[in-house]
């Protein structure tokens, strides 16, 4: 049982996507500019994760490993047209808003990952699981850094005003810097910094380190 | 003529496809940390971003559009919910041939971006391209121009931060921030000179 929950909650913080394997980064950039967005994205995202490493486990025994990237690759797909055409069907400025990034999610390196590293060796309900913890893990990463970019790039908070901004008679300046691209990468920046120091354990090694200077009267 | 070059000015400069369309992150994190391996997937992307992107073109405005099967006499379908799926394929397929070409014809060049190829089919910045250009509506010149100039745009992105990381290999930086933290700072300071590329309006 209890391995049952680590498989679920590791992804959140131990081992999550973003901060610790470098997966699935792209989307986490480019769509946090505003909660309600980056909300359906995460949707998106944990559902075809958690459905195609079920799918992948399904048929792991009869897929031929020479082209299993390819069999992967169109389960993947096929399912990122559905919650395509889903999102079209019910929430059309959104999917209008996401552009290209639903598509991306079949290249987003955490379902492929995950579909190759987990569902290829473990029966399909641990892997279904795996998937839906991967998924979470992204959407905390992309929901913390959509709520700070909203909160002080337009003042909003899941489209209600928090802090009044300047142009409609309020008091807080927008700070215009936060919709743009940089700051995403700040904010992202900062989370795992912030995350390290907290489980010191991911922290990686430096590749070099300054030895301490023998003598220090040559500098002075 | 010269709308074709400010579209490739565009792409590359004001438009970066890594610096302000987060396309193809993850390789573009992972390996820029040799610049000798970050110019070859550099190249390696480029080439297959000037085929690919006028390829799926040619297949989106002649089988997948609304109508474009007319030539065929069938008028009223629209196949255009299959381009996430015919993408990929074509994107796979010309990787796998441009490898076994390679390897026939050009040995040295398949040596020095075999183990690359690959990992751009699971490149955003590759798909990211052609899809871009099938939202954007190009035709099939434009295409190239687009295709040439983001997998270019791609390319001197990564070289750029791969030679700022060898530097940054000596400098003294926070523990938590070590690796991954400080390559996104990186990348967001790299990002926001990128963007003063902005009011160039050619």
């Amino acid at each position: 049982m209890s391995k049952t929950k680590d498989t679920l909650l590791d992804p959140l913080f131990n081992n999550n996507p973003i901060a610790l394997q470098i997966l699935g980064i792209c989307s986490a950039l480019a769509v946090t500019s505003s909660m309600k967005v980056s909300f359906v994205m995460c949707i998106a995202l944990t559902t075809v994760a958690a459905f195609s490493n079920l799918f992948v486990s399904l048929i792991r025994n009869q897929i031929p490993s020479s082209i299993r990237i390819i069999v992967q690759m169109t389960i993947i797909a096929s399912l990122v047209i559905v919650v395509d055409q889903i999102l079209k069907a019910v929430a059309y400025d959104i999917s209008k808003q996401l552009s290209v990034f639903v598509g991306l999610i079949i290249t987003n390196c955490i379902i492929m990952g995950r579909a190759e590293a987990f569902a290829m060796k473990n029966p399909p309900l641990p892997s279904l699981l795996d998937g839906l913890g991967n998924g979470l893990g992204y959407s905390l990463i992309l929901m913390v850094v959509a709520f700070f970019r909203e909160l002080f790039g337009s003042g909003t908070i899941w489209g209600v005003v928090i802090l009044p901004s300047t142009t409609n008679g309020g008091w807080y300046v927008a700070n215009g810097m936060m919709l743009m691209p940089p700051s995403a990468f700040f904010i992202i920046g900062l989370l795992i910094w912030g995350l390290r120091s907290w489980k010191r354990s991911q922290i990686e090694k430096a590749e070099y380190k300054l030895s301490p200077n023998a003598k220090p009267s040559e500098v002075s | 003529m010269e709308y074709y070059f400010s579209l490739l000015v565009r792409s590359i400069f004001i438009d970066n496809i890594a610096l302000s369309m987060f396309l193809g992150m993850c390789t573009f994190i992972a390996l820029s940390k040799k610049i000798d391996a970050a110019i070859g997937l550099g190249i390696a992307v480029i080439v297959v971003q000037t085929i690919t992107v006028p390829v799926n073109n040619i297949i989106y405005n002649y089988l997948l559009a609304d109508g474009a099967l007319s030539w065929a006499g069938l008028e009223n379908v629209d196949l255009s919910f299959l381009v996430f799926l015919c993408f990929i394929g074509v994107i796979a397929s010309i990787v796998q041939i441009l490898e076994m070409v390679l390897d026939k014809y050009v040995p040295a060049l398949y040596n020095a971006l075999g183990v690359f190829l690959p990992l751009i089919t699971v490149n955003c910045a590759i798909l990211g391209g052609s899809l871009l250009m099938q939202e954007r509506g190009y035709n099939l010149a434009e295409s190239v121009v687009f295709g040439f100039g983001s997998g270019t745009s791609w390319a001197l992105a990564i070289v750029v931060l791969a030679g700022i990381r060898e530097k940054l290999k000596y400098s003294d930086i926070p523990e938590g921030l070590q690796g991954l933290g400080i390559v996104f700072i990186t990348v967001g300071l790299i990002s926001l000179g990128f963007m003063s590329f902005g009011g160039i309006d050619l």
